[in-house]
């Protein structure tokens, strides 16, 4: 009879998880199908020696000099979009926030809140695109969570980045370091991601694919922190756009600022997107694009350390700080009259006509 | 970017500029319909390239802000019912109600789309035989065409769970409307450039005449508005009131045949309510009796609705030009974007909205 008794000692789910083509609630249940989505999907993704002892938490050695830390939300439909993925938008996002406090990002944290039933192959994929940015960015991703929610309380999936990254001594970027004389510049054309994103949501197409320009920019902001150590402020317009940066500057260094349209770079297409949709350019979303607020003597050296970088190619000097109106952004239009540049209530939305 | 660039050329603008500097000897009161035009007009801060003695003033043209509150609410409730795909263009979902918004209703678990063309409202109805789609057919003449397209696509694909909720307006009886008012203070009408795209601007050449009044069909662009006040300018110091046609690289006098045939297919001209200003007798469209199964209206039984408009807003009179969005004492106090009021204030092209976005330096909000 003994020998008749089934054993269950090394049992396991028969189904490996590749056979899995979707999530299921189980995977978030913390047993052995957690355990192999960590193993299969996330392990061999983002693998490095920090993240290897499994440990509940990351044991680090993050050198000299003062930290920066950060943490944001990524919540972004379609998961997958022209140029991008929320995969790259979670590393690019957090990496660029550490970047804008003059830091070099070195470790980054990683939460998934996923919803039953999402692709593994999805899943798999936006795992990649995060070990891929990650390298280009010189992080790691060192620890992390997993989460599964039912069916139709998720949006495929949210991911949560946290970051550390250290700040070189002598390096100090904040607004209150803006003052009146200050120049404004941009590394690139504005307004891609926004554009993108909602092509793909809202299946526009315009004559060309509008590419996002999610990238990180910790590598572009060394080579202006070299050419310019004492560069006064750094920040990265990505909700609300360009006008929603510069008027939370403008706020908290209680300086004015202006800027001229005409100098202010931004793709043939987008703007004829922009055109199409009612929508203000100047307030669409980014994702590889920073403003620096640069002392004046120093501008045409940070401008050219930029224009040498690929990220700052097409780099531009779009405006200036000011000590008239104070906390109030404007700007100069083409046509060469003065107008405000608010910050935006809510979303821009599609106009009639 | 090419057929855009050239229009808001600075050279150009500054031309034209010299130009209505020279002409003007008087003062005079100028009226954009269009809130198109309004906004493009603070957008480029055409307003301060202006000499003093020319007074802008922004129409009723932006049917955001005068669809009435009653159809506000009566969208409100058909899209807050669980058998509705509720379908509008972008910038309708914001605007208040009595109590409520579509963002709100949607927030609520209404099933409130954006969309970009009313045909997309249609392909939803097919896509979802067991729902009951609404598009909210707002909008002046511009965008009546392609919503009377879409009833048509309806019909032809045989579908019976297709409605629309029809706000549209019209330019010429609201023109009139102002004209005719004792309290009218414009002297000289901007018409809409694309309103006449469709509509041609036959229309006109009586209102121009029996109020002795220039109007001149303008476009959209900084160099367009500046032409257009040119003409008008010129008229009205010459003591001529004719209809001009400063779009004529679009606007034929007779407009596009058909568009016109097929919105004279599907609507019909109506009386219309409109927000803050009132009823204008024939200055709408409702749907034909032959399209009356569509008719959202009729459709959806939302019972008994009660609107209320604040006290404090003063969007009639803004619309009609008879005080200018800053002179409001709400303004930028009780009614902001975040907090509006009154539709002006809601809708990106309304005349509040584009003073307080882009006027803060000149009006000292």
């Amino acid at each position: 009879m003994a020998d008749d008794t089934p054993s269950f000692d090394g049992y396991s789910c028969p189904l490996p998880i590749d056979r899995y083509p979707h999530v299921l609630m189980a995977h978030g249940g913390g047993g052995k199908l957690t355990h192999e989505l960590i193993e299969r999907v996330f392990v061999p993704a983002f693998r490095n020696d920090d993240l290897a002892p499994m440990h509940d938490g990351a044991i680090l050695s993050p050198g000299a000099g003062r930290l920066a830390f950060t943490t944001d939300s990524y919540v972004v439909h379609p998961l997958f979009f022209p140029g991008g993925s929320i995969g790259d938008l979670a590393v690019c996002g957090t990496v660029n926030d550490l970047a804008m406090c003059g830091a070099t990002p070195r470790y980054l944290s990683a939460a998934f809140v996923i919803e039953e039933g999402l692709a593994m192959a999805d899943l798999q994929r936006i795992a990649a695109d995060m070990r891929r940015a990650a390298d280009r960015a010189g992080v790691t991703i060192v620890t992390g969570d997993t989460k599964v929610v039912d069916r139709g309380k998720g949006d495929g999936v949210f991911i949560t980045t946290s970051g550390i990254g250290v700040i070189p001594t002598g390096v100090d970027i904040r607004p209150t370091n803006m003052r009146p004389g200050d120049v404004l510049i941009v590394n690139g054309p504005i307004a891609r991601h926004g554009i993108a994103i909602m092509s793909v949501r809202e299946g526009l197409s315009f004559g060309t694919q509008i590419v996002s320009d999610t990238a990180p920019l910790n590598s572009l902001v060394t080579v202006m922190l070299a050419a310019c150590p004492s560069l006064h402020v750094l920040r990265d317009p990505t909700r609300g756009g360009v006008a929603s940066t510069m008027n939370e500057l403008a706020a908290q260094s209680g300086t004015g600022i202006e800027l001229d349209e005409t100098a202010i770079p931004i793709d043939d297409e987008v703007r004829g997107a922009c055109e199409i949709l009612g929508f203000d350019p100047l307030y669409v979303a980014n994702e590889g694009k920073l403003i620096a607020a640069v002392p004046p003597g120093a501008a045409d050296a940070v401008l050219a350390a930029m224009r040498a970088h690929p990220l700052g190619a097409r780099a531009a000097a779009i405006g200036r700080v000011v000590s008239e109106h104070p906390s109030i952004v404007t700007l100069r239009s083409s046509i060469g009259s003065m107008r405000i540049v608010d910050m935006l209530s809510g979303e821009q939305l599609p106009r009639i006509c | 970017m090419k057929f855009v660039d050239e229009y808001r050329d600075r050279a150009t603008v500054e031309t034209l500029t010299a130009a209505i500097r020279s002409t003007v000897h008087h003062p005079w009161t100028i009226m954009e319909i269009c809130g198109g035009q309004t906004h493009a007009i603070v957008k480029h801060g055409i307003d301060r390239l202006l000499p003093q003695e020319i007074t802008l003033v922004h129409g009723p043209g932006c049917p955001v802000c005068v669809t009435s509150v009653e159809l506000i609410d009566r969208a409100v409730a058909i899209a807050s019912r669980p058998e509705v795909i509720f379908t509008s263009f972008g910038d309708m979902l914001r605007v208040p109600g009595s109590s409520r918004d579509l963002l709100s209703v949607k927030a609520a678990g209404g099933d409130v789309r954006i969309i970009y063309s009313p045909l997309d409202a249609v392909d939803l109805a097919a896509k979802n035989p067991g729902r009951k789609v609404v598009f909210f057919a707002v909008g002046f003449e511009t965008t009546a065409p392609a919503n009377a397209m879409a009833a048509v696509q309806a019909r032809r694909m045989g579908l019976t769970n297709f409605f629309l909720l029809t706000a549209h307006v019209l330019v010429p009886p609201a023109i009139a409307a102002i004209l005719g008012s004792p309290a009218n203070r414009v002297q000289a009408f901007l018409a809409a450039g694309h309103v006449c795209t469709v509509m041609g601007y036959e229309e006109y050449l009586p209102l121009a005449a029996s109020f002795h009044t220039p109007i001149v069909v303008t476009g959209f662009e900084p160099v367009d508005i500046l032409h257009g006040i040119l003409l008008a300018v010129r008229q009205l110091e010459e003591g001529r009131a004719e209809v001009e046609n400063q779009y004529s690289r679009v606007v034929r006098r007779e407009g596009n045949a058909g568009a016109r045939r097929v919105i004279a297919d599907v609507f019909e001209p109506s009386d219309r309510t409109w927000r803050g200003i009132g009823t204008i007798p024939m200055s709408g469209y409702r749907l034909r009796p032959a399209f009356a199964s569509m008719d959202a209206e009729h459709h959806f039984d939302v019972g008994h609705l009660e609107a209320h408009e604040s006290p404090l807003c003063i969007a009639g009179s803004v619309l009609q030009g008879i005080r200018k969005p800053h002179e409001c004492p709400a303004f930028g106090r009780e009614c902001t974007p975040e907090r509006p009021l009154g539709a002006p204030m809601v809708s990106s092209e309304g005349a509040c909205a584009a003073y307080y976005r882009y006027g803060a330096l000149n009006h000292g909000r």
